[in-house]
């Protein structure tokens, strides 16, 4: 950029040196690609959480609406009926050909095939009527299909043994005797009955559970008291003999109280298995189902907007509020929400206090140098040790060390007949694995939050005349407590997603008995537990039935990242509140 | 707390950089000694502070004894010796990095918050030692209310903030808290503006308001000295104006010792003014003397802008 034109001839010995040529042309001086490089990465992360988001959200709130129930007839004379689950594209060999369709039409339908590209679809029927066929699921080709109906009393039984039963509504017998025929009688008699028995086969239920159980726990606790008697004095003592007639006395009692229970419940199966509803198969088999067996039961092509929509609220209110059962592959995950949400809230309750004072103590009251700062590298590389390990020291440390060291002082009785009550994996020992593992990310939050509180404040309080202690407590806590939280935010999120380490200190399959009931002392930390985060590694991966299970995966993950997020919109509401109090 | 004090010194060198002492050699008026302070300060040499006869006949609630403090390595005050005249205001006055706010942090001892402080010489409130072996810090911050540079209220109510040293003596009694409170609102000229909300957060008033709750809460404690470090340099000329005021309607009644860069404020404020000059205490005088006819030439210069 000469300025030769604007300079005056005469004056040739004042002409300023010709200036540095500027880049004010190129790209990258301007910043230009930065913006698009930031964008550009911050999309593909978006790109990404929304794209898990959105699988898991799509099946995971479409795996329980209604689907109709489709009836095929292969070219064989094979008829199936079930819901489509799956479909795909698949290029079909001669030999695959020949297999699924009848000799004769095997050239024309390979010749038909190969001329529109050699692809074939298929889809997969789910079936169901596994104690008839041995299997869930078909697979079935396009090509192989003869007739293709959704025919109008195709019904859906689900069941709480043998999962899902398609076909007819026949007959519907009371005691043997058959009170309706064809399928809109029977229906109607099945929507009479059906509410009723599903009420006592709830009462049963409760009856076992409650007056019966009872009896049961009292007289194991009977065994355990005469038990006790034998490991202290033998059992050739008098004790023993004077021990054993007492509980003899009381297993009689208890004997005499169980029961008229009993007979009540067997009153109440016997007047349930009254009811009976025979099937016909799609294939023409008569199968007869006991009615209170039946949890739920439908004509899927008959259903309109609003029935389907029906059966989806309550399928959900099923699997929120019931025990699972068939192997986890049915019913609800009730204890496995219960389990989550107790287990991360006793994470919270020991991660935060544990972290917030060490942090205290590094920040405020440690010397700082070159310990404290090998200390705190150390925390901050415990974040970085795989999960398994806290999981395994977890088992090894609390497990079989703490827990071991609790048995023998407290419940040697149990001990003794092989029954560990902490010396074995449970809510206790699964909360504090989890609280070790979260703590480095409690520390440092707290660190950080404890060092953000302005030196002036500090300052402000020792002129006042306070101690050390009442200046953290009084100003620098506080102060820093929006920030303590997010660590707890942060934590919270990290352990209530955390699966490998449960699966060995504490978290189990089935789970019969929750943490927390009714019986004293109300919290039970020895007990395993359900977690939802194991109950999707259980349902998925360990199941006999892992494709009819999978739309179980979706909900139970998409019920875990609510839960997740719902705890932290709590934590993020009660620091949003916090802030406003101390910082406006 | 190594980084602490660095982080300390560095601000205040940054915020003032220190002009070199022998710079200029400005005019010298007839009436002044030539007293050399510049010379001493460059040799290292012990010279006597400048002190006015006036303040001899002044009862002293502090009194400061050849007085000496280093930061690590590097000395910050050198022998100074003073009194503070009992419900009198006295200002420190002197460039950046002349030690007046360290000598304000000693007397309430907040230098011991930084690790690296080593001090030597007396220092005593009311003839009561402030350091040695026995004395309780606690207890001795108890008895001085201090108010800093920029307001620093309490994350909490109004309310809470003024009654705060109550609080941490463990007064539960809430129609004292509430009489305190009153009073020591009244007192900082704050009552009238924050009477309808004493349960609202201290951070919400403004700069001036929140300056004059610090005030409230520190003489909330009836302490026998107010330390005011440059209370007036985060705000606006009027809210100066009004904790000007205020220092004035609280000079009877306490005795104040205040650090101000700002020259006319000390001229209005004080009734002594101290000149300090990198550590020692130069001139030390009622402050009409010290702005009109100090005895020093190195004062008239420094009062009267020639240099600093």
């Amino acid at each position: 950029m000469t300025t030769t034109t604007q300079v005056d001839p005469g004056s040739h010995a004042k002409r300023p040196a010709p200036k540095r040529p500027r880049a004010r042309s190129s790209l990258f001086a301007r910043g230009e690609p930065m913006v698009w490089i930031t964008g550009g990465a911050l999309i593909l992360c978006l790109a990404m959480i929304v794209g898990l988001l959105a699988i898991v959200f799509i099946n995971g709130f479409a795996a329980f609406w209604p689907v109709p129930i489709e009836r095929v007839t292969t070219l064989h004379g094979k008829t199936l009926m079930g819901e489509v689950h799956d479909k795909d594209t698949y290029v079909p060999t001669r030999a695959q050909v020949a297999e699924l369709v009848p000799q004769e039409k095997v050239e024309t339908i390979f010749a038909a095939i190969q001329e529109e590209g050699g692809e074939s679809t298929r889809r997969s029927l789910r079936t169901g009527n596994f104690e008839l066929t041995q299997t869930n699921f078909h697979w079935v080709s396009d090509f192989e299909v003869a007739e293709d109906t959704q025919p109008e009393w195709a019904t859906l039984l689900e069941r709480l043994t043998w999962g899902r039963f398609y076909g007819f509504p026949k007959e519907f017998r009371i005691d043997g005797k058959v009170v309706a025929s064809g399928p809109a009688e029977t229906w109607e008699q099945f929507e009479k009955w059906h509410g009723e028995l599903i009420d006592r086969y709830d009462e049963r239920e409760d009856l076992k559970k409650g007056p019966l159980g009872d009896v049961d726990k009292a007289k194991r606790a009977a065994a355990k008291e005469l038990r006790v008697v034998e490991l202290d004095h033998g059992r050739f003592s008098e004790q023993y003999a004077a021990a054993t007639k007492v509980f003899d006395a009381q297993v009689a009692a208890l004997d005499k109280e169980r029961e008229p229970i009993s007979e009540k419940i067997a009153a109440l199966q016997a007047e349930n298995d009254r009811y009976v509803m025979v099937m016909r198969t799609a294939d023409g088999v008569d199968q007869p189902i006991r009615v209170a067996d039946i949890v739920r039961g439908y004509q899927a092509n008959q259903q309109g907007f609003f029935g389907k929509l029906g059966i989806y609220f309550s399928r959900w209110h099923e699997f929120i509020w019931d025990d699972p059962r068939e192997a986890n592959s049915q019913g609800g995950v009730f204890p496995a929400i219960f389990g989550t949400v107790v287990m991360t809230l006793l994470m919270i309750i020991f991660v935060v206090p544990f972290g917030v004072l060490a942090a205290l103590y590094l920040r405020e009251y440690a010397k700082q140098g070159m310990l404290v700062s090998i200390v705190r590298i150390a925390v901050n590389n415990l974040a970085g040790v795989p999960s398994i390990v806290y999981g395994v020291f977890g088992l090894g440390f609390f497990c079989y060390i703490v827990g071991a060291g609790i048995d023998e002082l407290f419940f040697a009785v149990d001990l003794a007949d092989g029954n560990p009550t902490f010396g074995k994996g449970g809510l206790l020992w699964a909360s504090l694995t989890l609280a070790l593992l979260t703590l480095p990310v409690v520390i440092v939050a707290t660190e950080e939050a404890l060092a953000a509180v302005p030196r002036s404040m500090r300052e402000g309080s020792y002129a006042c005349g306070a101690s050390k202690w009442q200046t953290i407590r009084r100003i620098v806590l506080p102060r820093a407590l929006p920030g303590i939280m997010t660590g707890g935010i942060l934590a919270l999120a990290r352990g209530a997603g955390e699966v490998a380490p449960l699966m060995l200190v504490g978290a189990a399959k089935i789970a019969p008995e929750l943490p927390i009931d009714g019986e004293f002392p109300f919290l039970h930390p020895q007990r395993s537990f359900m977690h939802l985060g194991f109950h999707i590694y259980d349902v998925g991966f360990q199941s006999q039935d892992s494709v009819g299970t999978r739309p179980l995966v979706f909900t139970t993950t998409l019920l875990l990242i609510l839960i997740v997020v719902a705890l932290n919109i709590v934590a993020i509401w009660a620091r949003a509140r916090l802030r406003k109090r101390f910082y406006t | 707390m190594n980084d602490d004090r660095a982080r300390l010194s560095e601000e205040e060198q940054q915020e003032h950089p220190i002009a070199p002492a022998s710079a200029q050699e400005p005019d010298t008026p007839a009436h002044l000694e030539q007293s050399g302070v510049y010379q001493a300060v460059k040799e290292d040499r012990a010279f006597d502070t400048a002190v006015h006869d006036e303040l001899r006949s002044e009862s002293n609630v502090v009194q400061i004894d050849d007085f000496d403090l280093w930061y690590g390595e590097k000395q910050a005050l050198y022998g100074v010796s003073m009194g503070v005249p009992r419900s009198k205001v006295t200002a420190l006055i002197g460039p950046s990095g002349c030690g007046k706010s360290t000598l304000l942090r000693c007397v309430n001892r907040m230098n011991d918050l930084i690790g690296s402080v080593r001090i030597d010489g007396e220092m005593t409130i009311e003839s009561d030692p402030i350091y040695g072996p026995v004395v309780d810090v606690i207890e001795l911050r108890k008895r001085i209310g201090m108010v800093f540079q920029k307001p620093n209220p309490f994350p909490m109510s109004i309310f809470e903030n003024v009654v705060y040293s109550l609080r941490i003596d463990g007064v539960r009694n809430k129609a004292l808290l509430e009489e305190v409170c009153e009073k020591s609102l009244r007192g900082a000229g704050l009552w009238d503006e924050v009477k309808d909300r004493l349960h609202e957060s201290g951070l919400g008033l403004s700069g001036g308001q929140q300056q004059r709750l610090c005030i409230a809460r520190a003489i909330a404690g009836e302490p026998e000295v107010i330390l005011l470090d440059e209370p007036c340099s985060a705000l606006d000329p009027i809210a100066t104006q009004k904790i000007e005021d205020l220092i004035h309607e609280l000079a009877g009644s306490y005795t104040i010792l205040i650090v101000t860069h700002n020259m006319q404020q000390a001229s209005r404020v004080s009734d002594y003014t101290a000149f300090m000059y990198l550590g020692r205490l130069v001139e030390y005088g009622p402050t009409q003397s010290i702005f009109v006819k100090p005895q020093l030439r190195e004062t008239e210069d420094y009062v009267t802008g020639r240099f600093g």
